[in-house]
């Protein structure tokens, strides 16, 4: 009885000492950051299209590019000031998973080559990989017995 | 106006995004797997391409476009290749997206030190 009490004042205790982010300004940062990357993304991918490339090729093009701009402003310490600042607009578009590719590998290539780099190299884009492969592939599964049926 | 519509719906996905975050208390990563679980999903149900049409980059340079490029690429092979498609099309189709920032992120190691945390 005692200890759940005691618990239940560490949560309080907890709970009222946690800095509160008011959510307003967070989101606004947020949407503005994301709003910026997505807009850099369109003019890469509308200066492809009017090169003449395929709507594909673009698409790999301005993700590629992205890539390259957000590996190299992590690696001159910009894009976490970036981060620090958009939040989940830092984060989310695709130049937050390359931000997360080459972090811990600049961060970790102390640790050596193999164990260091290579592994932490994973550390977001592992699960990211895996669970979107794996998402797809079962959604490609129920694809293909929908052909086989005729549904599709 | 394609920039107007990419920059408000791409801000509205990272504010989505930001209220998880703050929220549900979900890790970052947690955030960016279930953007490319969202976006697989949202490919499968046909309601990525309309998206797409409307927005484009707003919808497709946030990790949603990731989920959408591996059902698609699925998708594709499996019209093409059949069974063996299902295993083929994911990585075929995200390859750029995955090599560019394996490749630059370790050549990255290479060039830059570690910064002091300030």
């Amino acid at each position: 009885m005692k200890q759940q009490e005691k618990e239940k004042e560490y949560e309080a205790y907890v709970k009222e000492k946690t800095p509160v982010r008011k959510p307003g300004p967070a989101m606004a940062k947020a949407f503005v950051t994301g709003g910026i990357i997505c807009t850099i993304g369109q003019a890469i991918l509308n200066a492809c299209e009017k090169a003449g490339m395929s709507k594909d090729i673009s698409a790999s093009w301005c993700s590629l590019i992205l890539i390259l701009a957000s590996v190299v402003l992590t690696g001159f310490g910009i894009y976490p000031k970036i981060a620090n600042w958009g939040g989940a607009g830092a984060l989310v578009p695709i130049t937050g998973f390359a931000n997360s590719v080459a972090a811990p590998a600049i961060e970790y290539k102390k640790e050596g080559q193999v164990f260091g780099i290579g592994c932490k190299i994973f550390t977001i884009a592992g699960p990211v990989i895996l669970y979107g492969v794996f998402t797809s592939w079962v959604l490609g599964l129920l694809y293909w017995i929908g052909t086989l049926i005729g549904i599709v | 106006m394609d920039y107007i519509n990419a920059f408000w719906v791409g801000g509205l996905v990272c504010a989505l995004a930001q209220i998880l975050l703050d929220r549900t208390k979900m890790m970052p990563g947690r955030v960016m797997v279930s953007l490319v679980v969202l976006g697989c999903i949202l490919g499968f149900v046909q309601i990525f391409k309309p998206l797409q049409e409307y927005a484009g980059a707003g919808v497709s340079v946030p990790l949603l476009g990731f989920g959408n490029t591996l059902w698609n690429g699925v998708k594709e092979a499996v019209d093409k290749e059949g069974f063996i498609g299902i295993f083929l099309g994911g990585f075929k189709a995200s390859a750029a997206g995955i090599s560019g920032a394996l490749i630059f992120g370790y050549i990255a190691s290479w060039i830059f030190e570690p910064k002091m945390k300030e």
